[in-house]
C-alpha cells in the first residue's frame, strides 16, 4: 500500500519564511489534518503538493507521481480545494459542473446533484449570487462529484456557518467509507480536525512539530492542576513544557504524559488536584506559546 | 436507525470511551443481543463522522474486554456468551458501588452510616 503524499526533506524558501526539511507521509485511506497558526507553512505545503509553486529541494510524491513533472497524472486523482480557486462569476453552477464533467471521466453526475440538494445550493444560479459559504459548498461539490482519490483542501469549514460546516464534515465522513480514498485538509477549526482525523500534523514557521496518530497524540498531552512549591528541578522533569504559577497554585502541561511523571510530581511535594486532557485548541496554543520548542518532529 | 450512536466532542469523555460505552449500553438494553454483526468500522465511521483511528481504538479495547469479537474478514459480532450482558451490568453495579462510597467518605460518613443511607434508601422502595 502506497503512500498517497510524501514530503521528503522539502525546503521552501521566501523572503520571510522558509518551509524547513519537510518529511511528512500520509497513508492511503487516512485522513490527515494539518495544523498550524498563520504563516506557518500549510498552504505553501499544499500548494507543493498541486504542482503551483516547486521545491527548492527535496522530493514531493503525491499518489505514487513526482511532482511537479508528473502533476498532470497526479491531478487526474487529485481534488483541491482553497480560496485560491476562482468560479466564474456570470457562469451557473450548472455550467460549471459541465465544465468539470467534460474534463474528468470519475464525474457522477446523480451525486453531483444529491450533493447540491444535501448542500443546499441551486444548480441554475450564477456564481455572483453565492453567498461565501455557499461558494465553498459549490467547490466542494464541483470536486467531490468527481470522486478523486485523494482530497486536498485548504480550510475547508473556515467562515462557514455551524450548518454548512455539519454538512461539509459529513460528506468528508462519506469519504472515509472507502479505505482507497484519502484527505489531507488544512484547518483552523480544531474542533474539525480532532474529531475527523486519523493523523494530525502540526506546522510551526516553516517547521514540523509532530505527525502522529490522533489518539497517542492526544493521550500524550496533560495539563496537571497542582498545589505547592515549584522549582528548578520540577522544571527540569522530561516532558514537562510549560509551568504556570498563582500563588501556591500552579498548572503544568506536559506533551509526554505518564504514571510516572505524576510519581515524580508528588516526590516534589507537589499535592495533585487534577489531571485534564486537552483538547486540540489547547495543544495548539502550548505548542505555539511554549518556551521550550525544539522543532524536532516526533 | 438502531445503528446510530449519539457523540458530542464536548463530552468529557474521550470519544474512544463514548464509543465504547454506548456500543455497551446498546448491548445492556437489548438492542444488539449477543451474535449481532457491528457495523464496520469505516461504516461507523462514516455515520458519526468520527476518524477511523478512534472507532478501531474503540472495538480493539471492546474486544480486549470481552465484549466483541471480532472475525478477520467478516467483522466484529458482540460476543455470544450469555454472560456478556451479566458481566456489563456487574461492571454498572461497581461503578455505581464506589461512587456511592466515595460520596459517602466525601462527605465524613463512617461504613455503617453509608450502610444506613442504603437501608433507608431501600425501605423507601
Amino acid at each position: 500500500m502506497q503512500n498517497a503524499i510524501e514530503f521528503k526533506q522539502v525546503c521552501k524558501s521566501y523572503p520571510d519564511f522558509f518551509l524547513d526539511n519537510l518529511n511528512l507521509q500520509l497513508p492511503q485511506g487516512q485522513i490527515m489534518g494539518l495544523v498550524g497558526a498563520n504563516g506557518a507553512g500549510k498552504s505553501t505545503a499544499l500548494r507543493l503538493l498541486m504542482g503551483l509553486i516547486q521545491a527548492d529541494s527535496g522530493v514531493v510524491e503525491v499518489l505514487g507521481h513526482k511532482l511537479p513533472n508528473n502533476q498532470v497524472l497526479a491531478k487526474q486523482n487529485i481534488g483541491y480545494a482553497s480560496e485560491d480557486i476562482r468560479l466564474y462569476k456570470s457562469a451557473t453552477l450548472g455550467w460549471h459542473m459541465d465544465f468539470i464533467k467534460s474534463i474528468y471521466s470519475g464525474w457522477d453526475d446523480a451525486y453531483a446533484k444529491d450533493l447540491a440538494k444535501k448542500f443546499d445550493i441551486k444548480i441554475g444560479n450564477k456564481m455572483k449570487g453565492f453567498s461565501h459559504g455557499q461558494r465553498v459548498k459549490a467547490c466542494l461539490l464541483l470536486i467531490l462529484a468527481r470522486r478523486p482519490q485523494l482530497v486536498i483542501l485548504d480550510e475547508p469549514t473556515t467562515g462557514l456557518d455551524p450548518v454548512a460546516r455539519h454538512e461539509v464534515l459529513a460528506e468528508l465522513a462519506e469519504i472515509l467509507r472507502d479505505e482507497n480514498r484519502s484527505v489531507l485538509f488544512s484547518s483552523h477549526n480544531t474542533q474539525d480536525v480532532e474529531q475527523i482525523s486519523d493523523t494530525i500534523s502540526f506546522l510551526h514557521k516553516g517547521k514540523l512539530l509532530d505527525s502522529q496518530d490522533k489518539e497517542t497524540y492526544l493521550d500524550r498531552w496533560r495539563r496537571i492542576l497542582c498545589t505547592g512549591n515549584i522549582d528548578s528541578i520540577t522544571l527540569a522533569i522530561e516532558g514537562i513544557t510549560d509551568i504556570k504559577k498563582s500563588g501556591s497554585f500552579c498548572e503544568v502541561t506536559t506533551n509526554q504524559f505518564n504514571d510516572t511523571l505524576v510519581a515524580k510530581l508528588s516526590q516534589q511535594g507537589l499535592s495533585i488536584s487534577s489531571v485534564e486532557r486537552m483538547s486540540l485548541e489547547q495543544i495548539f496554543l502550548a505548542n505555539v506559546f511554549s518556551k521550550a520548542k525544539t522543532g524536532v518532529a516526533s | 436507525m438502531a445503528d446510530e450512536l449519539f457523540l458530542s466532542p464536548n463530552d468529557s469523555r474521550p470519544m474512544y470511551l463514548q464509543i465504547m460505552d454506548q456500543i455497551k449500553q446498546k448491548i445492556l438494553s437489548g438492542d444488539w443481543p449477543a451474535g449481532q454483526a457491528l457495523p464496520s468500522i469505516r461504516e461507523l465511521s462514516a455515520n458519526t463522522q468520527v476518524s477511523v483511528i478512534t472507532v478501531k481504538r474503540a472495538y480493539t479495547e471492546l474486544e480486549e474486554q470481552g465484549v466483541i469479537v471480532t472475525q478477520a474478514g467478516r467483522g466484529s459480532f458482540v460476543a455470544d456468551t450469555v454472560n456478556v450482558q451479566k458481566n456489563l451490568a456487574e461492571a454498572e453495579l461497581e461503578k455505581h458501588t464506589t461512587g456511592l462510597i466515595d460520596a459517602g467518605h466525601r462527605l465524613g460518613l463512617t461504613n455503617n452510616q453509608i450502610l444506613a443511607v442504603v437501608k433507608k434508601a431501600l425501605n423507601t422502595d
